[in-house]
């Protein structure tokens, strides 16, 4: 019976993972770099709460941007703020409040930015404000019980509306610029190198957090329920369920993590924009997701770092190829590879890894088609 | 907000809003006919729908560059021979990608979305290659410029007027095809029981592309009309895809008189509200309303009760 | 008919539900004791199904009333109406394919039913015991690490009602649970249905006469939404109305 936690095999993926992002990559790359996967790791963040959400429990949200802006917002509201000194706002014609509204004819900062002036309250913000919509978003939907692709289309109508206010409302928002110029967090300038390198551990630590709790998540009942709500919805209701609550849950975790996601971003990147809430890049977040296998939730790690690093490296050199060759990847991923890397994994490599490692007349546990967790 | 304004200032105003959402109601009406068709009837997401309009709008360009070059004298003409154009085109198209992606992902609902989503970014970098990325405006005969005074204070411009009488046809083309041609009543039939259609003798994967190939050339003729009222980018169709998703959730997908319907309301309410918000609040605030109705009815404004 | 007692473990009244003005159950009442085994029969399209359906909350009735144990669950959700003590199979099998047959027992057992209970739900040897035992009571003990997708049609149907048992509900209502049977899987199910039912209250929609004399209580014929004939098998089988309509072709 498979009740622990983590398996072997599951095991020694945590840790190649972990070697990855804590030795391996920190060592290759030179402070910029590091910076740039840093910023990838925190779209991981998203693409595990869609493995949850979309993989083990058939919820897609195209509106996963919406809380990984919204947590990376509330986090810049709160550097924002502290950059806002009347001293360094000296010239502005209101000192003290964040320059877009001084350029907005704002005089007096808006009442619902005043708790911002608390990192508290601001690190409870980056989960709380998800979660929140996306406690109200799943309420409304999986309570009447829309799923599929209206789901999706409504998800991803709220990326639309989201970017649309917060671009319209420039003088509370920043607008199309975001809010940009973040120096401090609580007086240590994150600017610099050495920042940097913190935290680009911090996100990775953060990161094996939220990995573990959709680890256990995955193991324990609730994740045997999502795969069961998945395949037969009806049965799990007549099994005495109440299929709502189940993946109005996942939805507001996944929200979480998308949240916290956000808010490395903005700590590591140094600011937030509408580009990051939107319709496209919520849909390239379901693209990670599926690269790295839509059931694999170390698989989502690799699929968020090797797309982005991809993008990174054609927008560099080809930009025009870019578009071509991710669409084709979305194509691709969905017509030969539903399982995405994780699939190509765990059906290809591992069992020819345990053949060749494994002794003669080992049993024939090499056909299980299960990808890996 | 109302108090800086005569009674006869407000009644033209929102005559002449009323017009501009009449124009925006076209639009939408035609943007929507397609995906009534895939969506509604094959219950397939095509999130490449925009840039098969868009294919339609440059088919427009193309022709109406040819006119100007080679049969100035046709010129007046040459936006109905490009409509019929733009409908091959974009339908021809459309059978190829529903032979070659769609119908392998009939049963995969949310696959077959993120694949015509890919679709739709390879489609527009093809566009910027061939195109270029600036937006092109085509040139428009002389009969539609310039607009008709109804009264001393109404204006109406006639490419919107003409764009209103194209979006009409073409809803009551699709309506007679849907309603009263032998291939609607094999794609509704398909649309109810797949296996019995099968087994009385449709040739359902046959049907499928053409439904398919149908939608996306009716897409087509909608771009082209575009081209009368704006000018055509790259990614002009990915603005359109949510708004146009709305329209036809929001109808009550299958239904064609919803989705009419659905249009009126969601481009009357913007168009208003435009004149009184920002344009961008205007947009915020109906596609909450939208949002906020399909929660509480989410079958959609029209929509038979049927037995399970 | 009957006047309603307190006798009856679930009185249906005046049930009624229509689709666009197509009235697929009309006005039917019926009642049903406790230990009592109920067998409904009727050509196709009587409502026989859709009775079951709005029993346990999968069809909103248009109008009427279900009381079980002097429950309403019209106006109850499908998973409440499970802990009132309702369960229902349905008519194809529907099991967890990607699961295997110990969890998909393991998620019918009636424990951490909530989003935190389930969180912290843990297999104790309780579970474990309970589950074996069903899994020997519905011929399935050898297969319990067997992903549900790979059992036969007739295993699949053994896993649901197994399914249900582990919940021990009070009514039990099957549809069609011998149909797609081999002659060998149906005299075996026969066999397990007539053991569970004997302490417990039944539905069963069934075709096959045989297995219906074998096991009814009572029978109930239905014919376009509506109640033809009832009462024992011999009474219905020799009710002029029902030989017209049902088994005379």
């Amino acid at each position: 019976m498979k009740s622990t936690f983590l398996s072997r095999s599951e095991l020694i993926g945590f840790a190649i993972l972990a070697l990855i992002i804590f030795i391996a990559l920190p060592m290759a790359l030179d402070s910029f770099r590091l910076n740039l996967f840093g910023k990838y790791l925190t779209y991981a963040f998203v693409a595990v709460g869609l493995v949850l959400c979309w993989g083990a429990g058939g919820i897609l949200s195209l509106g996963q941007g919406v809380f990984f802006g919204l947590g990376g917002y509330c986090m810049a509201m709160f550097l924002k703020l502290e950059a806002s000194t009347p001293e360094n706002t000296s010239i502005q014609s209101t000192p003290g409040i964040p320059d877009f509204m001084d350029w907005n004819q704002l005089t007096e900062l808006p009442i619902w930015w005043q708790p911002f002036h608390s990192l508290a309250f601001s690190l409870f913000a980056v989960v709380a404000v998800p979660v929140f919509f996306a406690f109200i978003i799943g309420v409304a939907m999986f309570k009447r019980r829309v799923g599929g692709v209206y789901f999706a289309i409504i998800t991803q109508a709220f990326a639309a509306i989201l970017t649309i206010l917060i671009i319209g409302q420039q003088g509370y928002t920043g607008g199309v610029n975001g809010i940009t110029d973040l120096r401090t967090l609580l007086g240590w300038d994150i600017r610099t190198d050495e920042a940097k390198e913190v935290l680009y551990f911090v996100n990775g630590a953060l990161l094996f957090v939220v990995l573990f709790i959709a680890q256990f998540v995955r193991k324990s009942k609730l994740g045997r329920l999502l795969i069961a709500m998945r395949d037969q919805e009806d049965r799990v209701r007549f099994s005495g369920y109440d299929v709502a609550g189940f993946k109005i849950f996942i939805f507001c975790l996944g929200a979480a993590f998308a949240g916290i996601g956000g808010a490395m971003f903005t700590l590591q990147v140094g600011f937030m924009s509408p580009t990051l809430v939107g319709i496209v890049p919520s849909i390239e977040m379901v693209i990670f997701c599926a690269v790295g296998g839509r059931l694999s939730i170390l698989g989502a790690v690799y699929g968020a770092l090797l797309v982005n690093w991809a993008k990174t490296s054609f927008s560099e050199s080809f930009p025009e190829l870019w578009l071509l060759g991710l669409g084709g990847l979305f194509i691709a991923v969905v017509m030969l590879f539903p399982n995405g890397l994780a699939g190509i994994w765990s059906q290809h490599i591992e069992p020819r890894l345990k053949a060749l490692f494994a002794p003669r007349g080992a049993p024939k546990s090499a056909s299980q088609s299960t990808p890996a967790e | 907000m109302f108090a800086d304004y005569s009674m006869s200032e407000l009644g033209a105003i929102f005559a002449m809003q009323g017009f501009a959402g009449l124009i925006l109601f076209s639009v939408f009406v035609l943007m929507a006919l397609g995906l009534a068709i895939i969506f509604g009837q094959m219950g397939v997401i095509n999130m490449a729908h925009g840039e098969f309009m868009i294919l339609g709008a440059y088919v427009t360009y193309i022709m109406s560059n040819i006119f100007a070059d080679y049969m100035p004298a046709l010129f007046g003409m040459y936006f109905f021979v490009a409509m019929i154009f733009a409908f091959l085109a974009s339908g021809a198209l459309g059978l190829f990608v529903e032979w070659a992606l769609i119908r392998h992902l009939y049963k995969r609902p949310l696959d077959t979305l993120l694949a015509t989503w890919g679709l739709s970014l390879i489609l527009q970098q093809i566009y910027r290659s061939v195109f270029g990325a600036r937006e092109v405006g085509v040139s428009i005969p002389d009969w539609m410029m310039g607009s008709l005074p109804l009264t001393d204070m109404i204006e109406v411009p006639i490419n919107g007027i003409f764009v209103m009488i194209l979006a009409v046809t073409i809803s009551f083309g699709v309506w007679i095809m849907m309603y009263r041609s032998k291939w609607g009543k094999q794609v509704r039939a398909i649309n109810q029981n797949r296996v019995m259609a099968d087994a009385v003798g449709i040739n359902t994967a046959w049907t499928d592309r053409l439904t398919f190939g149908i939608g996306c050339g009716v897409a087509g003729v909608a771009g082209s009309a575009f081209t009368m009222i704006g000018s055509t980018g790259p990614t002009a169709g990915q603005l359109y895809i949510v708004d146009t998703f709305l329209v036809v959730v929001f109808g009550g997908a299958g239904s064609l008189l919803g989705t009419i319907a659905s249009a009126f309301s969601i481009s009357q309410a913007q168009s208003i509200m435009e004149f009184f918000l920002s344009g961008s609040m205007a947009k915020v605030l109906t596609l909450l309303t939208v949002v906020g109705i399909l929660m509480i009815r989410p079958q959609g404004l029209f929509t038979l009760k049927l037995r399970k | 008919m009957n006047v309603p007692n307190e006798r009856f473990i679930l009185k249906v009244e005046g049930l009624t539900v229509s689709f666009d003005g197509f009235k697929a159950v009309d006005d039917l009442s019926f009642y049903v004791e406790p230990n009592e085994c109920r067998v409904i029969i009727g050509p196709n399209g009587a409502g026989k199904t859709t009775v079951l359906d709005l029993i346990c909350g999968r069809t909103r009735a248009t109008s009427g009333s279900v009381t079980f144990k002097d429950k309403e669950l019209l106006t109850m959700r499908e998973d409440q109406i499970v802990h009132a003590g309702v369960g229902r199979k349905f008519q194809t099998p529907s099991v967890y394919e990607d699961l295997t047959v110990f969890e998909n027992l393991e998620l019918s057992y009636p424990k951490g039913h909530g989003v935190f209970g389930a969180l912290a739900f843990r297999r104790d040897d309780k579970v474990r015991d309970r589950i074996q035992e069903i899994a020997e009571t519905i011929f399935l003990e050898d297969l319990l690490e067997e992903k549900a997708a790979f059992l036969s049609h007739g295993q699949k149907q053994w896993l649901e009602i197994g399914m249900l048992l582990i919940q021990d509900p009070e009514l039990l209502m099957l549809d069609e649970p011998v149909a797609g049977m081999s002659v060998a899987e149906r005299k075996k199910t026969a066999e397990l249905l007539k053991r569970i039912i004997e302490d417990r209250s039944v539905i069963v929609i069934e075709h096959d006469m045989g297995f219906v004399a074998d096991i009814a209580t009572r029978v109930t014929v239905l014919h376009q939404g509506k109640t033809l004939s009832e009462g024992s098998m011999e009474r219905v089988q020799s009710d002029p109305k029902v030989i017209e309509v049902y088994l005379g072709h």
